[in-house]
C-alpha cells in the first residue's frame, strides 16, 4: 500500500519537475521587440515557448493583426509559421492578405493558413501545431467572447508551447481577457501617423500597445512602430516619414486643399 | 407505360413498354407503381458497392446489370460456383431478384444471365453455351433485333451460322462486335467505377465487429500488413481509403490524403483515428461490420533521405505530417499554402492552394518583393468581397472622400495617399469591369483604410438614361 503510494508520489514529483524544467529551459530564450522601453519592461524581449494574448476591440483588428504579424516576424526565425483561424474572424475583418504580410517585411512562402470551420477545431488544430517543433509560431486568431477557450485550454496550450519550444499567439478580436496563463497580454490600438506630417504622407504602421499583463515584469503603453524593411519595433518617429513616390495619376495638393 | 415488372406479371403475358391502358384491360386488378429512375440508379450503385466485398472491379451495366471482374479472386470464395452462389444468396436474402453468370467474356455472361440463370461456362465453351438462346438475350437493340427475327435467324448459334461480313453488311460493325464477344472471340473491356487500387488488405470476420476499439484494432492490424507489402516495393501512400462493410450491405468508404508517401503503419493509424474522430456522421455499425478493407489508392516510390544530420528536412516532414493530420480531421482544402499569381488585380493576386499538395512548390515561389522604405502598399487584411460605402457629398472628381460611412460607422479622412489606378484585365474578362482608383486612408481614429472608387467619373459609369452617374465606393482592405 505504503509502496504503491510512494510509486505515485515518485510520478508526480517527476512530472512536476519535468514542467518545471520545460519552463527553465526556454526561459532566456527571449527575442528582442526593437522597441527599448518595451524590451526593457519584458526583461529583454518577447518570451519563446509561451503563449502570449493581444487583445483589440472589433473595428481595432486590422492594427491588432499588424502587431500580431509583427510578433510573429520577430519569433519564427525562418521557421514557418502556422495562421488558424476562425470563418467568422474573415467576414469581420477580412481575410489575412498575403501580398499586405510581404509589404510588413514577412516571408509569405512560411505561412501555412488553417482555415478552422468553428472554435473548437480552431483551438484542436493550434494545440496539434503547439506540439511541433518545426514550426516557428502558432497564431491562433479568434473572434469575440469565447466560452470555450477557458482556464484549462490556455493551460493546454502553454504546456504545448513549452514542450517545444514553438511561440503561441493569440489574437483575440472584439473579446474581453479572461484568467489564462499566457506570458503577457497586450490591449492594441491604431496610433496616428506622426502629427503635423503632410495630408498625403503617411508611413509604417503604428501602434498604441497597452501591455496590461507581464508575468515576469512591470506593464506599461507605448506607441510602437513598424519598420517594414528592418522587420522589427521601433520607437516612433517624430520626423515625417519618407513619402511615397509620386505616382503618375496623384491629384494636385492644391486643388485638394482648396475642396477641403 | 410500363417501366417495370416483376415475375407474376410477366407470367401474365405483360410486357415491358406496353401501354398502361392495355395491361390494365389484360389485368384490371394491376399494382402499380410510379417509376423512379433515379432511385433505381441509386440502389444499382449500392449494390455495387456490396459487390466490391468479391472484386474491386465492378462495373455499371445499366439499367440494371452489373459486371464483375473475378477473374483470380474466386479462389477466395471457395471457387466461381460458391462464389456465384455466396452472391445470390445473398442479394436474394435482401429481396432482390437476382439471376447471374460467369463467362469468360462479360457480353457472354450478360447473355447467359437472361436465359439461364446460375450458369458458369469455361472458357472456350462461350459459343456453345449460348447459340440455343433466342436473339433477344444478346440485347442489341429493339431494331437489329426485329430485323435479325425476319431474316429467320432465330437463335444466336443461326445468326453466328452466317458469315461475320454478311452480318457487318447488314446490321452494322457494332452489332458484329457485339456478337463476336458474345461467342467468346475477343472480350470488351469492363469500365469498373473505381480505379483499381494499387495495394489492398482486407480483414473478414465470422462475426461480425462493432465497437470503436475493435475497429481501430482492426484497422491499425490492417496497416501494418498493408505498409509491409508496400514496403516491398519502396511505395509509400499518398491516399488511403478505408471500406467498412455493413452486415445489411450497406458500405462506408472513408478517405485520408497525404502530402507527402506515409511508410509507417502508425502515421496511416493515426490520420484515421483523426478522421474517425471528426466525421460529422459517425460510423454506424449497425449490426457491425463483416469486412474492413484498407487499399492504398495512389502510391509513390519513397525516396529514401539522410534524416538525422538535416534538420531542414527533418522540419519539412514534421511539417507535412502535422497539416496530414490537421487535414484528416477539417478537410485538405481548409490547410492551405499561398501562391503568388500574375495578376494586378488585388482579390486575384494571391491563390490559396491545398497544403498537403502544394507545399513545396509554395516554400519556392517567387513573390514580387516589396519596394524598400516604402510605407506597405497593400493592406494587411482584404475584404473578399469589397464593402460598399456611403460618401455623403460630391468631391472633387477624381479625388478622395473626405468623409465616409462603413458599416454605420462615420470616418473623417485625416490623411490621404492616393490615388493609385489599376485599370481591369481588358484581355481576360467576360463582363465589363469598371478602372478603379484606390486610396491608401487614415481617419481620426488612425484606423487605416484601402478603398476605391469603382469606374471613372464622366467615363465609366452611366444611368439608366445613358447619362453619367456617379461613381460607388469601396472598402477593400484595412492597413495595420
Amino acid at each position: 500500500m505504503s509502496g504503491a503510494r510512494t510509486s505515485a508520489l515518485a510520478t508526480l514529483r517527476g512530472q512536476i519537475e519535468r514542467i518545471e524544467t520545460a519552463e527553465v529551459v526556454h526561459q532566456h530564450d527571449r527575442v528582442a521587440l526593437g522597441h527599448r522601453e518595451a524590451d526593457t519592461a519584458l526583461k529583454g524581449g518577447l518570451a519563446r515557448a509561451a503563449i502570449h494574448e493581444v487583445f483589440c476591440e472589433g473595428r481595432q483588428g486590422a492594427a491588432a493583426t499588424g502587431f500580431v504579424t509583427g510578433l510573429a516576424g520577430r519569433v519564427t526565425a525562418r521557421k514557418p509559421l502556422l495562421w488558424v483561424r476562425q470563418d467568422f474572424s474573415e467576414r469581420e475583418t477580412g481575410a489575412l492578405s498575403m501580398s499586405g504580410l510581404a509589404e510588413l517585411g514577412l516571408d509569405p512562402r512560411r505561412v501555412v493558413m488553417v482555415r478552422a470551420a468553428d472554435v473548437e477545431s480552431a483551438l484542436r488544430a493550434a494545440a496539434d501545431a503547439l506540439a511541433c517543433d518545426a514550426l516557428g509560431a502558432v497564431v491562433l486568431e479568434l473572434w469575440g467572447d469565447i466560452r470555450q477557450f477557458d482556464l484549462v485550454a490556455s493551460r493546454k496550450l502553454t504546456l504545448a508551447a513549452q514542450a517545444s519550444g514553438v511561440t503561441g499567439l493569440m489574437l483575440r478580436m472584439a473579446a474581453q481577457p479572461l484568467p489564462s496563463t499566457a506570458e503577457t497580454r497586450w490591449m492594441l490600438r491604431a496610433a496616428h501617423s506622426p502629427p503635423g506630417s503632410a495630408w498625403s504622407a503617411w508611413g509604417a504602421p503604428r501602434f498604441d500597445a497597452e501591455l496590461l499583463r507581464n508575468r515576469h515584469g512591470p506593464c506599461g503603453r507605448w506607441i510602437m512602430e513598424w519598420k517594414c524593411d528592418e522587420c522589427q519595433f521601433s520607437e516612433p518617429s517624430t520626423y515625417p516619414q519618407p513619402v511615397a513616390a509620386a505616382s503618375a495619376h496623384r491629384p494636385d495638393p492644391a486643388v485638394l486643399r482648396r475642396a477641403g | 407505360m410500363i417501366h417495370a415488372l416483376d415475375e407474376a406479371a410477366e407470367r401474365l403475358g405483360l410486357h415491358i413498354g406496353q401501354p398502361l391502358a392495355n395491361a390494365r384491360a389484360m389485368c384490371p386488378d394491376l399494382k402499380v407503381f410510379d417509376a423512379d429512375v433515379v432511385a433505381d440508379v441509386k440502389t444499382l450503385s449500392d449494390i455495387a458497392d456490396w459487390c466490391d466485398r468479391f472484386t474491386p472491379l465492378v462495373a455499371l451495366d445499366p439499367p440494371h446489370g452489373l459486371f464483375l471482374d473475378i477473374t483470380g479472386c474466386a479462389h477466395l470464395f471457395g471457387g466461381e460456383a460458391a462464389l456465384l452462389q455466396t452472391l445470390v444468396r445473398a442479394l436474394a436474402r435482401q429481396g432482390f431478384a437476382v439471376s447471374a453468370a460467369i463467362a469468360g467474356t462479360s457480353v457472354c455472361a450478360r447473355t447467359l444471365t437472361r436465359q439461364s440463370s446460375g450458369t458458369i461456362v469455361a472458357d472456350g465453351g462461350e459459343a456453345a453455351a449460348i447459340d440455343r438462346f433466342p436473339v433477344s438475350a444478346l440485347g442489341a437493340g429493339e431494331a437489329i433485333t426485329t430485323g435479325l427475327r425476319r431474316a429467320g435467324l432465330k437463335t444466336i448459334g443461326d445468326v453466328a451460322s452466317r458469315a461475320p461480313s454478311e452480318i457487318t453488311a447488314r446490321f452494322g460493325a457494332r452489332f458484329s462486335t457485339l456478337l463476336a464477344h458474345a461467342l467468346g472471340q475477343g472480350d470488351a473491356p469492363i469500365n469498373p467505377r473505381k480505379p483499381l487500387p494499387d495495394y489492398i488488405v482486407e480483414k473478414r470476420f465470422a462475426e461480425p465487429i462493432a465497437t470503436d476499439t475493435m475497429i481501430a484494432m482492426t484497422l491499425s492490424r490492417l496497416a501494418d500488413t498493408l505498409i509491409a507489402s508496400m514496403e516491398k516495393q519502396g511505395k509509400g501512400a499518398r491516399r488511403l481509403e478505408a471500406s467498412f462493410f455493413r452486415t445489411d450491405g450497406v458500405v462506408r468508404a472513408i478517405m485520408v490524403e497525404t502530402g507527402r508517401p506515409v511508410t509507417r503503419s502508425a502515421v496511416i493509424d493515426r490520420l484515421f483515428r483523426e478522421r474517425l474522430d471528426a466525421l460529422a456522421d459517425p460510423l454506424d455499425p449497425g449490426f457491425g461490420f463483416d469486412m474492413v478493407r484498407l487499399s492504398a489508392s495512389r502510391t509513390e516510390i519513397v525516396v529514401q533521405e539522410q534524416r538525422d544530420l538535416d534538420a531542414h528536412v527533418h522540419n519539412n516532414d514534421e511539417l507535412a505530417a502535422l497539416i496530414d493530420r490537421i487535414a484528416a480531421r477539417i478537410g485538405g482544402k481548409r490547410v492551405v499554402v499561398h501562391l503568388p499569381e500574375d495578376t494586378h488585380i488585388p482579390e486575384c493576386a494571391v491563390l490559396a492552394a491545398p497544403a498537403q499538395h502544394h507545399l513545396a512548390a509554395a516554400m519556392q515561389a517567387e513573390w514580387p518583393a516589396r519596394v524598400e522604405s516604402e510605407p506597405p502598399l497593400r493592406p494587411l487584411r482584404l475584404f473578399d468581397k469589397p464593402e460598399p460605402v456611403t460618401v455623403p457629398f460630391a468631391t472633387v472628381p477624381d479625388g478622395p472622400p473626405h468623409q465616409f460611412t462603413w458599416r454605420r460607422a462615420k470616418h473623417a479622412v485625416v490623411r490621404v495617399e492616393g490615388p493609385e489606378r489599376i485599370a481591369m484585365e481588358w484581355w481576360r474578362q467576360d463582363g465589363k469591369q469598371l478602372t478603379r482608383d484606390y486610396f491608401r486612408i487614415e481617419d481620426a481614429e488612425g484606423l487605416r483604410f484601402w478603398i476605391f472608387r469603382d469606374g471613372l467619373y464622366e467615363g465609366e459609369v452611366f444611368d439608366g438614361d445613358g447619362k453619367p452617374a456617379s461613381p460607388g465606393w469601396y472598402v477593400h482592405g484595412l492597413f495595420a
